[in-house]
């Protein structure tokens, strides 16, 4: 039966697109750590090519060769030397504190990533495409805000009620899309977009309102005021950091998702339905309830990563404080592979980005750069392709493939 | 023409799938081409009809030596196939589908339909096919579009026809008429590939059979030879082909369906009020073509399909209204028809596939966390009591072949508590070894006093292993008969007419 698959042109189109799909989200190593080795060195391509130093070293390229091409070694190590020193270690710094500074800074950007990006990984997992977090964030927020600014509370319990109720928020705003898919058929992707505009303006709404979220004596700018000091999450490692202890959630939640995806029949159960929803339904699991809880659950991990942002904030809080994590959650959790290590590492890649682009931006090089190198990374991985055909690797196709399983069967049985 | 296929080989990575093959076929011939699945006939046909590029040997036509880049090419030379899967237009006239691809035209490009119906009809006339041109394909017959197909290929001049498994989809006459038809085109000087697993048929129909066993060509047999023979030959040691079992001893009423509807998700009526009852060690087997509505009455009873009205009971427990998880719960197992879809995931590993229906409770989960050290000791377990072929228990269901991948779907519903069996196509893409063990534990778990039901398309599998045989069609029971009745008459049944 399987050989016929190769005859029939329209069958083999579809084919193709699952398998494609399947080999992003499967996140291959390998190819992976490929995609980001390419990304740098385009990256690496552009800053040298927008260079002044190198520019001008070019115009004398007749005089002095092995200085213009010297030039573009030196660029290249400022820009991403800059980029290491303001992400992980800073060697020229005078002390020990400032020196490993960097390091602690990425870990402050990496935490609401990681917990965003284990979100999205989830529902990856399950075979939905939920690129929500933005919106289900702002809901959190919402409610982070709001227990936060307006209610009393002990110290540390004034903390965990508002990180509940920013987990719970979420959570209700990503079961409304499970809800909507698995009742009305509703595509996820589709809902999830238009929810994201949704919360925007109903979080915009909300710090308008002066018995709700707006700061006290505010103007007509939609922003809140300053978390209570009971709600704050602390610093982590004294003030000369500000590291705080969002990342504490941050491991917790890495430690629980790897839990419930990998030990727990819950788990067990969504990658099931991820997998091949058929044969699940066969076996007695209601795919569609599924759907909805991988969606709520989801949206609790996006949640956590709500309060991280709303619970640190000093100055008050916008709609800005939500800061593209949502979006960029997609690219950590296809990065990472949708497994809890690799989000883990693709969060604290991206942490480093953040970290770093204002020391590179003072060794003289465009953070733009960075955004490039994002965007390359995620563009590789989602076409699988490019990288084979860049590092000529073999395609993995399904005659290979199969007739791989065919020798292996074939051992076996001898 | 005549077709010589010398020294092919082809490989897939380290695996060789034809292992310089060597074949001639005469002009007028009928060659069987005997194997399993996964013997390398398929990937033969494939490099003939230009869908594979071959790494060694060649292909000649009439002492030519020819090169195929495409099925165009192999076309233009005069080679024809008929897939297993019809690839015609369902709501295209039979004229429209012959000519898709190759439009005649009028004066000014406009499609010239009559030159299109007389070629049909020309074909058709000249070998009997009794095909009208103006008929819409999707309200053909299985066998007339069979014909269809294969006016396709004669229509573009194909002096080489390739068949692959054709009777798959045909009840016994249809299959009779299909050979009639091949000893026809024979006749008149088309030489035939015919590709099967069905012994009987090649007895029937081949001039010269050739068995294929792991890429090479292991001999050439005589139509003459005995089913037993060619199996031995195409498995490549002794296999008994008949399951032998003792008498049933019947017990209860265990599964009795009454009155049973069920649509399909075009709300047509597959299942049209049917009543039957199966009791405690005892096998019904429910015969047909495929198509029939069994698959909708085998999903309706596990609870898959909502049932439009009548009702199901299994030892005494009303199912009626009941999700599949309640269905499994009240001890009903279930081998489901496509297993790569519904029986496994193929991303699993054998262990997680044989607690695919296991998540809620004992023995392979403890509260919300999965046993792993009891899942691993009874995938174990399962493994060799089910003669699963794998290298561990962690390899990945997707790795093994049909034979082993079905094993393990037959491992995991047969471990439970079982009161009913319900066996959508048990063998269907199995290779001989296989069946013969299915057969085996399907025989065990009657007589262990389970009531089976056994869904199949192939009249062998029905008589080797029915107590009882209900024969259906269009949504209904044509009869249920003793398992003593002939083949003929279950084909007759197997047509609709009643016995």
């Amino acid at each position: 039966m399987s050989k016929k698959k190769d005859l029939d042109p329209v069958k083999s189109g579809q084919d193709k697109a699952t398998s494609v799909l399947h080999e992003i989200m499967s996140g291959d190593p390998v190819r992976i750590g490929l995609s980001i080795l390419l990304g740098f060195l385009i990256g690496a391509v552009f800053m040298v090519v927008f260079d002044k130093n190198v520019i001008k070293a070019f115009e004398d390229f007749g005089t002095d060769p092995s200085y213009a091409l010297s030039s573009i070694w030196w660029t290249v190590q400022d820009g991403y030397g800059a980029l290491f020193a303001g992400s992980v270690i800073n060697f020229g710094a005078d002390n020990f504190v400032s020196a490993i500074r960097p390091f602690t800074e990425t870990l402050r950007f990496a935490a609401p990533l990681i917990m965003a990006g284990l979100g999205v990984a989830l529902t990856f997992r399950v075979g939905l495409f939920n690129i929500g977090a933005t919106g289900q964030m702002l809901v959190g927020l919402a409610g982070a805000t709001f227990v936060s600014t307006r209610l009393q509370m002990p110290i540390i319990i004034h903390m965990l009620a508002a990180v509940l109720a920013a987990v719970v928020c979420a959570m209700i705003w990503g079961m409304i899309v499970g809800l909507l898919k698995s009742r009305t058929g509703a595509h996820e992707v589709i809902v999830t977009i238009m929810l994201n505009y949704v919360a925007l303006s109903l979080f915009t709404y909300l710090l308008r309102q002066p018995n709700l979220l707006l700061e006290e004596n505010g103007g007509g700018t939609p922003k809140s005021d300053n978390p209570d000091g009971t709600a704050r999450l602390g610093l982590l490692l004294g003030p000369d950091f500000q590291l705080h202890y969002g990342l504490i959630f941050a491991v917790l939640a890495v430690v629980f998702y790897w839990w419930l995806m990998e030990k727990s029949t819950f788990g067990f159960r969504f990658r099931m339905v991820g997998h091949n929803p058929s044969a699940a339904r066969a076996a007695g699991i209601k795919v569609e309830n599924t759907f909805v809880w991988a969606l709520a659950i989801s949206a609790g991990f996006s949640g956590l990563a709500a309060a991280n942002q709303g619970l640190s904030v000093d100055g008050g809080l916008t709609t800005s404080i939500e800061a593209g994590i949502g979006f960029d959650a997609i690219t950590v959790a296809l990065l990472g592979g949708s497994r809890a290590g690799g989000v883990v590492m693709a969060g604290m890649l991206f942490g480093a980005f953040k970290a770093g682009s204002a020391t590179m931006q003072v060794a003289g090089v465009s953070p733009e750069v960075l955004g490039v190198v994002k965007a390359l990374i995620v563009l590789f991985i989602a076409a699988p392709p490019i990288i084979r055909a860049f590092y000529r690797l073999p395609v993995p196709g399904p005659k290979v493939f199969e007739a791989a399983q065919q020798a292996k069967a074939a051992k076996v049985i001898k | 023409m005549k077709l010589e296929v010398k020294n092919i080989t082809k490989r897939f990575g380290t695996l060789v799938a034809n292992d310089n093959i060597s074949l001639t076929l005469q002009p007028g011939e009928i060659l069987s081409l005997l194997g399993e699945n996964g013997a390398g006939k398929s990937t033969l046909m494939n490099v003939l009809y230009g869908l594979l590029q071959p790494d060694e040997g060649q292909i000649l036509i009439d002492d030519k030596v020819q090169k195929f880049s495409g099925p165009g090419e192999a076309m233009a030379a005069g080679i024809g196939m008929v897939h297993q899967h019809f690839m015609l237009i369902p709501v295209f006239t039979v004229a429209e589908n012959v000519v898709l691809g190759h439009e005649p035209t009028g004066k000014v490009g406009n499609l010239d339909l009559n030159a299109a119906r007389k070629l049909v009809k020309k074909i058709s006339d000249r070998f009997g096919f009794d095909i009208d041109p103006d008929a819409k394909i999707q309200d053909l017959p299985v066998g007339a579009q069979q014909r269809v197909e294969i006016i396709k290929s004669l229509a573009r001049d194909a002096k080489i026809l390739v068949l692959d498994e054709p009777t798959a989809v045909l009840t016994p006459q249809e299959t009779d008429e299909l050979m009639e038809i091949m000893r026809g085109l024979s006749k008149n000087g088309t030489s035939i590939i015919f590709i099967t697993h069905k012994l009987r048929e090649v007895q029937q129909v081949a001039d010269r059979i050739i068995v294929i066993r792991q890429g090479k060509v292991v001999s050439e047999a005589s139509p003459k030879a005995s089913a037993g023979e060619l199996a031995s030959l195409m498995v490549g040691r002794e296999v008994d082909l008949n399951t032998s079992k003792k008498a049933a001893k019947v017990g209860v009423e265990t599964l009795v369906v009454k009155d049973l509807t069920v649509l399909d998700d075009r709300n047509q009526q597959m299942v049209n009020g049917i009543s039957f009852s199966v009791h405690d060690g005892e096998v019904l087997a429910i015969a047909g073509v495929q198509g029939n509505g069994q698959t909708e009455l085998a999903e309706a009873i596990l609870g898959l399909r909502k049932i439009h009205s009548g009702s199901i009971q299994v030892a005494g427990q009303d199912l009626t209204k009941s999700n599949v998880r309640q269905v499994l719960e009240a001890g009903v197992g279930y081998i489901p028809e496509d297993r790569k879809k519904d029986g496994l995931v193929g991303d699993f590993t054998i262990a997680e596939n044989l607690m695919l229906d296991g998540s809620f409770g004992k023995p392979f989960a403890k509260g919300v966390q999965i046993d792993f050290a009891k899942r691993d000791e009874i995938a174990e377990k399962l493994i060799k009591e089910f003669d699963i072929r794998t290298p561990s228990a962690t390899t990945l269901a997707k790795q093994l072949s049909g034979g082993n991948q079905q094993k393990v779907v037959v491992a995991r519903e047969m471990s439970r508590d079982l009161k009913v069996l319900i066996a959508s196509q048990p063998t269907r893409g199995v290779d001989v070894g296989s069946i013969e063990f299915i057969h085996e534990q399907i025989v065990a778990a009657r007589d262990a006093g389970k009531t089976v039901v056994i869904i199949s398309t192939e009249l062998d599998e029905v008589l080797s292993l029915a107590d009882r045989i209900a024969v259906m069609y269009r949504g209904r029971f044509v009869g249920i008969v003793d398992a003593k009745t002939t083949r003929e008459k279950l084909g007759k049944m197997m047509a609709g007419i009643a016995a």
